[in-house]
């Protein structure tokens, strides 16, 4: 069994936010590039998964479409124990163009498990998971708070109101997960940062895709108003100010 | 040519030892701290992620990470808890680097293996009750007796005294030949005759256990001597010119540590109508840190690279921790000040961490010696 987790190449989430003089994009000098946090559990649990199979999965492949900036991420998806890295040559446009991009990859070199974070810190489009099986066709699970594998068969869990549901599917399949996944991302160990340097890292040139959406303009949100500071005793000056100002009564 | 760029394993480790100082150290150090608690789990976890061992060559199970990474690393984790950075220190920079680069292949396969990977940790037992900046004044005793050494005295403030298995110990065998008379012997902390004194109730790096350690009629096998007979004392100072690269970059993670906290607080905690980052006199204070911490840095990735490529690092090293010693007092000492009323209590972590600063300006050689060592180089 052959595992491929999606990779998404993220400023570190304490990065002050900067946009671009023209407010089309975002101003991404000096920022310190992360695994998107959901794709770090997805890795995480996918090592466990591993770990635990006795030899049933046998590789681990970590995908990202990126420029050159994005090998230290997958490098350091390799020092926590991926065994390969793909990195598809292109910018990375839309949720469309990612998953499209991914798609072609996976028709060339099968897997059985396909993991995806349910949404990327930076942009949020949280689509891509989806996206991908409908291009490949497949099975996709949504939401997914837990992935074991029993026998040769792969049960998801997911939370629904007031309980959870177990699903089983066919392969391949993919799995959008979401927190609870994995407990805490690993953290590399030296001898994995030593070994990251000799494993695969591979760069594919880009299918010809066209984005099907563009960002036309963004905005900081608003800087919140100041506190008001109401004494204790004053109830009637909150009542008033609830209702004239904040006009929620 | 001068080039500031990490690489990507050396930002990796950084990172690594961050997260794992930001994510685990921070929930009991404060306890830890009080209670006096040896951090046993966290020692197991860093081990298993190679920071004990984390400059020992890969042939003997090590992590082969350059100097460079050691000082990223050791700042991290300083910046969090220096009870725990120390015993990464002893274990790497003086019993690691002093087995693997003075001892031979039977020491290094028996000793240096099980300590790079972390699975035992070390001791480096030097300092006695009258002989600490004044290393020659050796009284304990490592008589020769043909097949093996006898030892007796006593070593003062020994870093995971109880915690180590493995004990590297000074003594004199010729006192009669002055310093040319030490020996440095490899000791199993179990061998009959070896007793600890009481935990010792320290001002800071309360988590980290120290002892007095008592030898009586100790017999040590001759091939446990490191190098050649009264190499000890030549062996002692090499060792500690790199664990002072060590400890000068935990006193680095101490002052960033402090200082880190109270840029934070300074934008938050208001005073006068406008939060305090705001009044000069504060911004001011906290510009002085920043340059201080900035030079200290330096010194110690200075000291690091040269040991990296095979240079002389003696003065560059002692540099480092001089400065990074008493700028970790000073920064720590305005960071307190900076808190206020908020410093002084322990929750904000400031008072722990000036505690903890006071000792990188005693242990390891005091700012005095390294001030000895820097002005000696300047005449030659």
């Amino acid at each position: 069994m052959k595992i491929l987790v999606c990779i998404s190449n993220v400023p570190d989430t304490t990065t002050k936010i900067k946009l671009s003089s023209d407010k089309k994009s975002v101003d991404l000098g000096g920022v310190q590039w992360v695994i998107n946090p959901w794709d770090e559990l997805a890795l995480t649990r996918a090592m466990e998964l591993k770990e635990k199979s006795a030899g049933k999965i046998e590789k681990i492949t970590v995908i990202t479409v990126g420029d050159k900036v994005a090998e230290t991420t997958l490098r350091k998806a390799l020092a926590v124990g991926a065994d390969n890295a793909v990195r598809i040559e292109a910018n990375p446009m839309d949720d469309y163009y990612v998953a499209a991009q991914i798609a072609e990859y996976v028709k060339k070199e099968p897997f059985d498990l396909i993991m995806a974070g349910i949404e990327s810190s930076d942009y949020n489009g949280s689509a891509v998971g989806s996206m991908l099986a409908e291009f490949l066709e497949i099975p996709s699970v949504s939401s997914v708070s837990s992935v074991t594998l029993e026998g040769d068969s792969l049960l998801m869990k997911r939370a629904v109101d007031g309980g959870a549901e177990t699903i089983s599917t066919t392969l391949p399949v993919v799995a959008v997960v979401q927190k609870g996944i994995a407990l805490d991302p690993r953290i590399p160990a030296m001898r994995g940062i030593m070994m990251a340097r000799k494993k695969p890292l591979i760069v594919e040139e880009a299918a010809e895709i066209d984005a099907l959406s563009e960002f036309v303009n963004f905005e900081m949100p608003q800087a919140k108003p100041p506190v008001k500071m109401i004494d204790a005793e004053n109830v009637g000056e909150l009542f008033r100010l609830l209702h004239e100002e904040a006009k929620v009564l | 040519m001068i080039n500031f760029e990490f690489s990507e394993e050396q930002i990796m480790i950084q990172q690594a030892a961050r997260d794992y100082a930001q994510r685990e150290l921070i929930k009991d150090v404060t306890e830890r701290d009080e209670k006096a608690i040896f951090p046993t789990e966290h020692i197991k976890n860093l081990a298993e992620l190679g920071f004990l061992g984390m400059l020992v060559n890969e042939k003997w199970d090590g992590g082969g990470m350059d100097t460079v990474s050691y000082v990223l690393a050791m700042e991290e984790i300083s910046k969090i808890d220096a009870s725990v950075s120390v015993v990464m220190s002893v274990n790497n920079s003086l019993v690691c680097y002093g087995l693997e680069k003075h001892g031979n292949d039977f020491q290094c396969n028996k000793y240096l293996r099980p300590l790079a990977t972390g699975e035992k940790i070390g001791a480096f037992l030097l300092s006695e009750p009258e002989a600490g900046s004044d290393a020659t004044k050796q009284r304990t005793i490592a008589k020769d007796m043909g097949d093996h050494y006898l030892v007796n005295g006593t070593k003062n403030w020994i870093t995971n005294a109880n915690s180590a298995s493995t004990y590297i110990v000074i003594a004199h065998t010729h006192p009669e030949k002055g310093h040319r008379g030490i020996n440095a012997l490899i000791v199993d902390k179990d061998t009959p005759g070896i007793t600890l004194g009481p935990h010792e109730n320290k001002m800071g790096m309360r988590s980290s256990d120290t002892h007095s350690v008592m030898f009586t009629d100790v017999i040590i096998p001759k091939e446990n001597r490191i190098g050649e007979d009264g190499f000890g004392f030549k062996f002692a100072m090499k060792t500690l010119e790199g664990g002072r690269i060590g400890i000068a970059s935990q006193a680095l993670g101490i002052a960033s540590g402090a200082f880190e906290r109270t840029l934070q607080y300074s934008q938050e905690r208001k005073a006068f109508g406008t939060e305090i980052f705001n009044h000069q006199s504060i911004a001011f204070k906290l510009s002085d840190m920043a340059v201080k911490i900035e030079n200290a840095r330096n010194l110690c990735l200075k000291a690091a690279w040269l040991k990296d490529q095979g240079k002389p690092y003696g003065t560059a090293s002692a540099m480092a921790k001089q400065y990074a010693a008493d700028i970790a007092m000073e920064v720590t000492t305005e960071a307190v000040q900076i808190h206020g009323g908020y410093g002084y209590v322990k929750e904000y972590h400031v008072e722990r961490l000036m505690r903890e600063a006071k000792l990188t300006q005693i242990y390891e050689g005091t700012s005095e010696v390294q001030k000895i060592i820097i002005s000696r180089s300047l005449l030659k």
